[in-house]
């Protein structure tokens, strides 16, 4: 059951805004996690494993370093979904 | 920058979230009325686990209405109370302007981040280890509130923690005074925090016998010295002060609520939980507080002593005012905020430091409640009925405070 990817950005930001307080339209596809939205490596692993249970996805530990910006992450979790 | 023994410290900031207030004013008037924060439980794991204590003294005000969500979601509870309390001292004591390397923090906690431990073991057995959250260890940390506060605050001359079971909070008071007075602070962020309200320490304390099971009527429950005293009240919350040298305070003209004089510390290498019978460790602790402010015993117009309700322990604080303060020990009014409060463990020194440095201020002792029929093994002055004034002139006042381990600490506080 894919999501579409507007879908997947309005998710994704629930789960940012709950874990860092950043407001949920803060989470545009063009931006960074690290240099624009200020999430550190600890806060990325919280994302990520509560992202995995939201969307019914698996994100291999090895594939977190390379979701740099927001639209990194949709489009795995929308490639994971598929 | 030196280190100078007779630099005098004082306390310029209060904050406090207790189970009888959200603010040190809230707390204040409560206990000056004579009004219990002890309540029943209504958490399901009360009936879940079949506790055979039901009732706490809770938090009154809870974090969630004070913090943002997302500083619920990353700190411990313990963690989260030192900050509300922090955050209040720093802007009663007008937000001092002072180089990030002169101010240090000191914030101790009898049991640490007992939440996040055990909640994070559930996590582990029931989803695995990568459901365990990534903050954890910062969050169950003896010292997270320590460096809660010290990161809030960009406290940079050290953060400390102080552990000392349920007289961590008065140590770091201590341990602050110290900071000042060998030069490496000139202003210290200092308190102690507890949130155990928690199924396994209430079973524990539970299994040990010494917790109240005066179920039906918790707010009776806390009732140091009364002949039918069952055993004290598990409290939490937060009580944090700023202390400064009184050079930095006066050039910046703040207002000043007391001097901390001194600490008195001692051990008494007896038995783990046990009081030393004889009292003559903690004697030791109160007579060091006193000599080391250059006080003499008759000086001393108050103690706010520890008292938390247990048959053995208030037996055994009596004995040490006794050997410390002989013929005068009938004489000195006394009161036991746990009455009112609980025992916040960690945060009780701390919280009854607030308390005595207000009854300074104001030269009002509040009562002790629920002294319905005293021990006659304890024929202490306390304050009941009304509250009592203070005479006008200089006075000055022992905190009290004990802790699993045989650790002593009483602080000297004066007016000023």
């Amino acid at each position: 059951m894919a999501q579409s990817e507007q879908e997947i950005l309005d998710g994704l930001a629930e789960i940012v805004n709950e874990e860092t307080g950043l407001d949920t339209t803060s989470v545009e596809l063009d931006k960074s996690f690290t240099d624009d939205l200020d999430i550190d490596s600890l806060s990325m692993m919280t994302i990520v494993v509560n992202a995995e249970e939201k969307f019914g996805v698996r994100i291999p530990d090895d594939e977190v370093k390379n979701l740099k910006t927001v639209r990194d992450a949709v489009t795995f979790i929308g490639g994971a979904q598929s | 920058m030196t280190s100078n023994s007779d630099t005098r410290v004082v306390v310029t900031g209060l904050g406090v979230t207790s189970p009888v207030g959200g603010t040190t004013t809230e707390t204040w008037d409560a206990i000056l009325a004579g009004r219990s924060g002890a309540r029943p439980m209504d958490f399901d794991w009360v009936t879940k686990y079949d506790l055979p204590v039901t009732f706490a003294a809770t938090i009154h005000t809870k974090p969630q209405d004070v913090l943002a969500k997302v500083e619920t979601r990353r700190l411990d509870p313990s963690s989260q109370y030192a900050l509300i309390a922090a955050r209040e001292a720093w802007a009663d004591a007008g937000s001092p302007e002072v180089d990030p390397e002169r101010l240090g923090a000191a914030v101790g906690s009898g049991i640490g981040g007992v939440w996040t431990l055990l909640d994070q073991w559930d996590n582990l057995r029931e989803k695995g280890p990568r459901r365990v959250y990534p903050l954890s260890v910062p969050m169950l940390m003896p010292n997270g509130p320590a460096a809660t506060v010290s990161l809030e605050l960009g406290a940079r001359a050290g953060s400390h923690a102080t552990v000392s079971a349920c007289a961590s909070g008065a140590e770091s008071m201590g341990y602050a005074i110290d900071m000042i007075r060998s030069g490496r602070a000139d202003v210290v962020v200092a308190g102690g925090t507890e949130a155990a309200v928690h199924p396994l320490p209430i079973a524990g304390f539970a299994a040990m016998q010494a917790l109240s099971t005066r179920n039906d009527e918790p707010e009776k429950a806390s009732r140091p010295y009364d002949v039918d005293r069952d055993g004290f009240v598990l409290g939490e919350g937060a009580a944090i002060i700023v202390l400064e040298s009184e050079e930095f305070a006066k050039a910046r003209g703040a207002r000043i609520y007391a001097e901390l004089a001194s600490v008195g510390i001692s051990a008494d290498a007896h038995h783990i939980t046990a009081p030393e019978p004889k009292g003559s460790g903690a004697a030791r602790a109160m007579r060091y507080a006193i000599e080391r402010a250059g006080l003499s015993l008759g000086d001393i117009g108050h103690i706010n002593v520890h008292a938390t309700s247990t048959p053995v322990g208030d037996v055994a604080e009596y004995k040490a005012i006794k050997a410390a303060f002989g013929e005068l020990a009938d004489s000195i009014p006394v009161t036991a905020p746990k009455s009112m409060t609980g025992h916040l463990l960690g945060a009780a020194g701390a919280l009854e430091a607030v308390v005595t440095i207000l009854s300074i201020y104001h030269r009002t002792v509040p009562v002790t409640i629920n002294l319905d029929h005293q021990d006659p093994e304890i024929p202490l002055n306390v304050v009941t009925g009304e509250p009592l004034s203070l005479p006008d002139g200089d006075i000055a006042a022992l905190n009290n405070s004990f802790g699993f381990g045989g650790h002593n600490v009483a602080l000297a506080i004066t007016s000023v």
